[in-house]
């Protein structure tokens, strides 16, 4: 990203001033993320669909589900593949082309998220070991790029699963054949809930926006299961964290990662 | 077996507290860090730790191409991590991979905080790391390598970043996972720090831990910088002091 404009400059000076007075520029409390809205089977084509708002920013995630080889050294799971894709509209300074080191890392942390916490049961979506397995696909376009990308993608992927339908494949004479009419749930053992904190001096936030995201010192993903256990973590940004802050912003994930899940399991009611 | 839930038949731990590479669970593998190994560049390093073999090279601060890059108000800082076709099992694809994008950026990001870039805005600083045989652990060890080569280099830092990982192996949290131990154990935290300045730089996650266990692995791994520490410093020292300041 290039030099920072002095707009930009100010307004990251008044975001500073406010919180030391306790304040965020859009009146939260640190602790507090922006409204998180989900709609799913908002794509009726693909087999699991979501559509997030959280705060301004937005994203629709699409799961497709079909047959696939498995990973040669993993012939005993199903593939779960995620994706994320910032399209051209979404913001002034996204441009078409292949995907930056920004979108790899966040497809890759909301990837790790589901996968560590081990939400989908892939050893249920083998047809037949070393050959078929069914595979899920999860693409995320960001539709509308207002900050924190990484909570809004994982949950728009997270609820697209839970709403996932599985097709039933059967094995007829070595080749599988989609039996019509017939689907079941994904195989899903826990709900993810990833929560992105950002460092502004001293002071941590929850659920960045975008005027707050452009003056981050320091920023962390961290994915907890619906045990409350911390499952995985990814930081970044110009500057670091103590190890203080490292334990609060855990804490924090656990906290607030369970209201999130909360909203989370009410977009389908028959989920865990 | 669930996804992202880890094989547990290997016997990860004895009942005598000894890891499957005969270490003890606090005990890091056998590093060594060596400074100013590369003739062109301005600065390097070469890192064995454990069976990892990485060697960085750092050109800079230099001008930016392109040109639109370049930063009035600071420099910046490039890293390129790259595994050689030869350094796995089955050969890797030369081209840089999804992973291998991402441990440039986590590794640049870790060692940014360390640079005094505003120094020299205008210009670019390029630390270029390849892993030419991997074990567990490779970024940091890529980390704590690039770290020294930058020393060596004679660019102005705040702090050294060290690096370790920690993690869990049959329900206990270890020093220093390796490749065995990252396959299949439970849980993987790669962690950058600046000793002196005491600030966690690179902190990543991949596995399931306890509120508890989160705090522990922490600091575990935070004690592993600190090992690595000393060995970043004597590599500098055997350069620049033991030689009497030749080369």
């Amino acid at each position: 990203m290039g030099n920072v404009s002095l707009i930009d400059q100010l307004k990251g000076q008044k975001i500073h001033d406010l919180l030391e007075q306790g304040k965020r520029v859009d009146g939260r409390s640190f602790d507090e993320p922006r409204q998180l809205t989900i709609e799913t089977g908002v794509i009726p084509k693909a087999e699991g669909s979501a559509r997030v708002h959280l705060g301004d920013t937005e994203v629709v995630t699409g799961i497709k589900v079909q047959l696939d080889r498995p990973f040669p050294d993993r012939g005993d799971n199903g593939i779960f593949i995620c994706t994320a894709e910032i399209l051209p509209l979404a913001h002034p300074d996204a441009e078409p082309g292949p995907p930056g080191e920004d979108v790899i890392e966040l497809a890759r942390v909301v990837d790790r998220g589901i996968r560590e916490t081990g939400m989908v049961d892939l050893t249920q979506l083998v047809l037949e070991k070393d050959k078929t397995v069914i595979g899920i696909f999860a693409d995320t376009s960001i539709i509308d790029h207002a900050g924190n990308l990484f909570d809004a993608c994982s949950y728009a992927t997270t609820a697209a699963l839970l709403s996932t339908k599985i097709p039933k494949w059967e094995m007829q004479d070595d080749v599988p054949v989609k039996v019509e009419g017939q689907e079941s749930d994904a195989p899903i053992t826990t709900i993810p809930v990833s929560i992105t904190m950002g460092r502004i001096g001293e002071h941590i936030i929850v659920d960045p926006n975008a005027d707050e995201w452009s003056c981050l010192d320091a920023r962390i993903t961290i994915t907890t299961n619906s045990d409350g256990n911390i499952c995985a973590l990814q930081k970044g940004g110009k500057d670091g964290f103590t190890i203080e802050q490292l334990v609060k912003c855990g804490e924090i994930s656990v906290s607030v990662g369970a209201k999130i899940r909360e909203i989370l399991k009410e977009t389908k009611g028959t989920s865990q | 077996m669930i996804l992202g839930g880890r094989d547990t038949d290997l016997v990860l731990l004895d009942e005598n507290g000894i890891r499957c590479d005969g270490r003890k669970i606090d005990e890091p593998r056998k590093i060594m860090i060596k400074a100013g190994v590369l003739k062109n560049a301005d600065g390097s390093a070469y890192i064995e730790f454990g069976d990892n073999k990485i060697v960085v090279g750092v050109f800079g601060p230099r001008d930016v191409h392109p040109k639109h890059l370049a930063n009035t108000d600071t420099g910046i800082l490039r890293c390129r991590y790259h595994m050689s076709p030869f350094s796995v099992e089955e050969r890797k694809k030369p081209a840089p991979s999804r992973r291998e994008i991402e441990i440039s950026k986590v590794i640049k990001e870790a060692l940014k905080p360390a640079v005094m870039l505003e120094q020299f805005p205008r210009t670019v600083v390029d630390i270029f790391i390849e892993v030419l045989q991997a074990d567990g652990g490779s970024r940091c060890a890529a980390l704590a390598a690039a770290s020294v080569a930058l020393a060596d280099a004679g660019i102005p830092m705040r702090d050294m970043v060290s690096a370790c990982a920690a993690g869990k192996v049959a329900d206990t949290i270890v020093l220093d996972v390796n490749n065995e131990e990252d396959q299949a154990g439970q849980a993987d935290m790669p962690v950058g720090y600046m000793p002196n300045m005491e600030k966690i730089t690179l902190i990543q996650l991949d596995g399931v831990l306890t509120p508890e266990e989160y705090k522990k692995c922490v600091e575990t791994a935070i004690g592993g910088c600190k090992l690595v520490y000393e060995i970043q410093k004597k590599a500098l020292t055997d350069k620049y002091f033991s030689n009497g300041g030749n080369n």
